[in-house]
């Protein structure tokens, strides 16, 4: 019975790594879908709504590339992922591509054989506590209960943190940002710590926001972006320059109001020009069709409109900019030329 | 006996490895073995190969480096600048404490309901088989997790025992506080001259021994029966308690106090060992007392019409003829009862209990993304428990069986 176990395992275990090594553009386009390892649920960046269609800001990513390759954002069927099965789900190529709030780490990149391509939130990592509580800085909690999702670089940070400090605390690890919720509010932990936009989201589904409180503290730098495999370059660069697309379309004032105006006959600006394809073989240099990136725009908008759509300040979640502004305002985000 | 002829030394050809009855099943056997060999040796070829293909290697050295993760509960010292060997480590001792508690509760509430649902009374059987039932038909994880989430959800936070006018209040003379963190019970604290109760103690045990074997002696040759249980009881503690004052109350109870966020000294039992643990008593406690009952029926009628033929009271008929007789049949699936019991503590990932599959195999995999080596690792460690459990479990099975002399 052992036995039976563990060649099961082994046979597993070399069946999905054979299914990884081939062209992940080429399966997926005889698949006619792509398939996105998501969050199994963080309000504003990957949830299903009543119906069980996917919005967030990590599914307009997703949305986008399909956008890119079949010019339909609904050919994308959604994986959800936790903390602990998003690399093996995305190394054994269960999913082509991961866009799961997940920090860029060295050995995320390296040993895991990842492929950040690249930074879509510029996150760090906070702490939320309820406002009776009294407590006004992450410094003063001395002895308290944690919730922490494992699996993650947040769990890691955690005890660096308080390590560093000197002052101790109890870990209750928890699964997901939903089982984090139950048991917070629940007061089986005085404090839930995960990245300051999870935190954002999470308080924003809550049945009185205004009752906790984000500490000031951010303990860590969190970039948040999407991974494919390591090794697949062509398909690397597919996710990547789609990406790009959507904050250079943010920077060059191309909005989905405006894209199809736009695209119609060649502007005045060359870049624009390159990036809707209308000069020049851009899409063909990457093995997709010539308006590739005017249907990822077009499938949910710029960078900024995804922004603001999803988490931005109009939103419960009412995130700032911040770090995540074009780098003309100030940001982070910016985008190499399309050139 | 002319038929009988003499057996002629046919020449070997091929065809008599399948033809001939005598080397069929060897051939059988031999091509089997064959095959075997090369689906083992194809599977872990292609494993070796993929993982060349991924670029990754297989080494067990991550167990050596700094794990970084702390865990909430700890047999052994451990702390976020430990290894991850330290934190399996911590993990497995975590399994064993439910897997050890859980048998034992498993097996006594097993008995105990298997033995009242023959019960005479209509009531206290029906009752049982409605336990049986009830539980062993519902996934052990639901029970898991509806266990935990009562015991998160019913019990205040320690919040509420903060202020002037407490919402909740800790139980036996403040001493122990059931919260939605764990229940809080106090500590035994030892000074050196405990040391002395500890020898009384033990000599207390082995004068119990000695009483016992001698309360036999005399009952088999005289026919008296002594009130062992009472003056065994008696033997255990009295001494005991007498040391105790003697050398001055050297054990002390150190009791759970409200201080800061959480309640601090005492001893913390984790809501999720709480579940773990109960769920799967009760669970496997259902199995355990469907045994037992098949056990106490196979045992024919005639033999308790006898004891009561002897004069022998319900009770001792019970303990002296039926259960003795009937944990013969009990003891082969009891075993198998107690590696599933083992087994599922895994089941623990369910309410973030910290045992091995959350450690070993759920934050150490993720951070070091050593699948492969992570789970054979646990399922060799599983395969061993089992193997350990089902040894011991098998000498005492062989010592209580029939001896045919």
């Amino acid at each position: 019975m052992k036995k039976t176990v563990f060649l099961g395992a082994l046979t597993a275990a070399g069946l999905t790594a054979a299914a990884a090594s081939a062209a992940t553009l080429d399966d997926v386009k005889a698949r006619g879908k792509l398939i996105c390892g998501v969050n199994t649920g963080l309000t504003g960046f990957a949830a299903p709504d009543a119906n069980g269609v996917w919005h967030g800001f990590d599914i307009a990513i997703c949305r986008a590339v399909a956008a890119a390759i079949f010019s339909d954002p609904d050919a994308v069927e959604f994986t959800p992922t936790t903390g602990q099965t998003r690399f093996t789900a995305l190394a054994s190529g269960e999913v082509d591509m991961l866009a799961r709030n997940s920090t860029m780490t060295f050995s995320r990149d390296t040993d895991l054989k990842l492929d950040f391509v690249a930074i879509n939130y510029y996150d760090g990592q906070g702490f939320m506590a309820p406002k009776s509580l009294g407590v006004t800085s992450a410094k003063e909690l001395d002895g308290a209960t944690v919730c922490i999702q494992t699996g993650t670089t947040t769990e890691l940070n955690l005890a660096d943190f308080f390590r560093v400090n000197n002052i101790s605390y109890e870990p209750v690890p928890v699964e997901n940002d939903a089982m984090a919720a139950q048991q917070y509010l629940a007061g089986a932990c005085d404090v839930f710590t995960t990245d300051a936009s999870g935190l954002a989201a999470t308080r924003a589904t809550f049945e009185n926001p205004g009752d906790h409180v984000i500490l000031p503290e951010i303990i860590s730098k969190e970039p948040l972006g999407p991974a494919v495999r390591h090794g697949d370059n062509a398909w690397g660069d597919i996710v990547r320059w789609t990406y790009y697309a959507l904050v250079a379309a943010e920077e060059l004032g191309v909005t989905s109001a405006n894209i199809d105006e736009m695209a119609k006959a060649p502007t005045n600006n060359p870049e624009i020009n390159r990036l809707l394809g209308t000069e020049g073989e851009y899409g063909a240099m990457i093995g997709l069709s010539k308006d590739w990136a005017y249907q990822a725009i077009k499938a949910g908008g710029n960078y900024g409109e995804i922004f603001e759509k999803n988490i931005g300040e109009n939103t419960p979640i009412g995130l700032a900019r911040g770090l995540n502004a074009q780098w003309k305002d100030g940001g982070l985000q910016y985008a190499p030329p399309f050139r | 006996m002319a038929t009988m002829t003499e057996p002629v030394s046919e020449p070997f050809h091929f065809s008599m490895l399948i033809y001939d009855r005598r080397y069929r099943s060897m051939t059988i056997q031999v091509a089997a073995l064959i095959g075997f060999l090369l689906i083992l040796s194809w599977l872990v070829y292609n494993t070796k190969v993929n993982l060349e293909t991924l670029g990754k290697d297989f080494n067990f050295g991550f167990l050596w480096n700094r794990s970084g993760y702390d865990i909430n509960q700890t047999a052994i010292p451990y702390d976020s600048n430990s290894t991850h060997f330290d934190a399996a480590l911590v993990g497995l001792l975590n399994t064993l404490m439910v897997a050890f508690c859980g048998c034992i509760l498993a097996t006594l509430i097993g008995v105990l309901v298997g033995v009242l649902r023959l019960s005479k009374n209509w009531l206290t059987a029906r009752l049982m088989a409605v336990y049986v039932e009830g539980l062993r038909n519902v996934p052990v994880v639901l029970w898991i997790i509806a266990l935990f989430a009562i015991l998160t959800n019913t019990t205040p936070s320690p919040n509420q025992f903060r202020g002037e006018n407490p919402t909740a209040s800790m139980l036996f003379n403040d001493s122990v506080a059931f919260t939605n963190r764990g229940t809080y019970i106090p500590r035994l604290v030892f000074e050196t001259p405990a040391l002395g109760v500890l020898i009384v103690f033990i000599l207390s045990v082995a004068a119990l021994i000695w009483f016992r074997s001698y309360a036999h002696k005399r009952q088999a040759a005289t026919g008296d029966i002594l009130p062992v249980f009472w003056i065994g009881l008696a033997t255990l503690i009295v001494p005991s308690v007498l040391a105790f004052f003697v050398l001055g109350q050297p054990i002390s109870l150190d009791y759970p106090a409200l201080k800061g966020f959480n309640f601090q000294g005492g001893f913390k039992i984790e809501n999720s060992f709480v579940a773990l643990t109960l769920a799967l008593s009760l669970y496997t406690g259902a199995f355990i007392a469907e045994n037992v009952r098949a056990g106490i029926m196979a045992v024919s009628r005639g033999q308790t019409e006898a004891a009561y033929a002897l004069g022998l009271r319900p009770g001792r008929t019970m303990n002296l003829v039926i259960l003795p007789q009937a944990l013969r049949i009990i003891i082969p699936p009891l075993i198998s009862q107690w590696l599933n019991l083992t087994k599922n503590t895994s089941l623990g990932l369910a309410v973030s209990y910290m045992d091995l599959r959350s450690t070993l195999g759920g934050i150490t995999l993720n951070q070091t993304g050593r699948e492969l080596e992570c789970m054979l690792l646990m399922m060799l460690v599983y395969l061993v428990l089992s193997l350990i459990i089902s040894a011991v479990a098998n000498v005492y099975n062989r010592s209580v069986k029939l001896k045919e002399r």
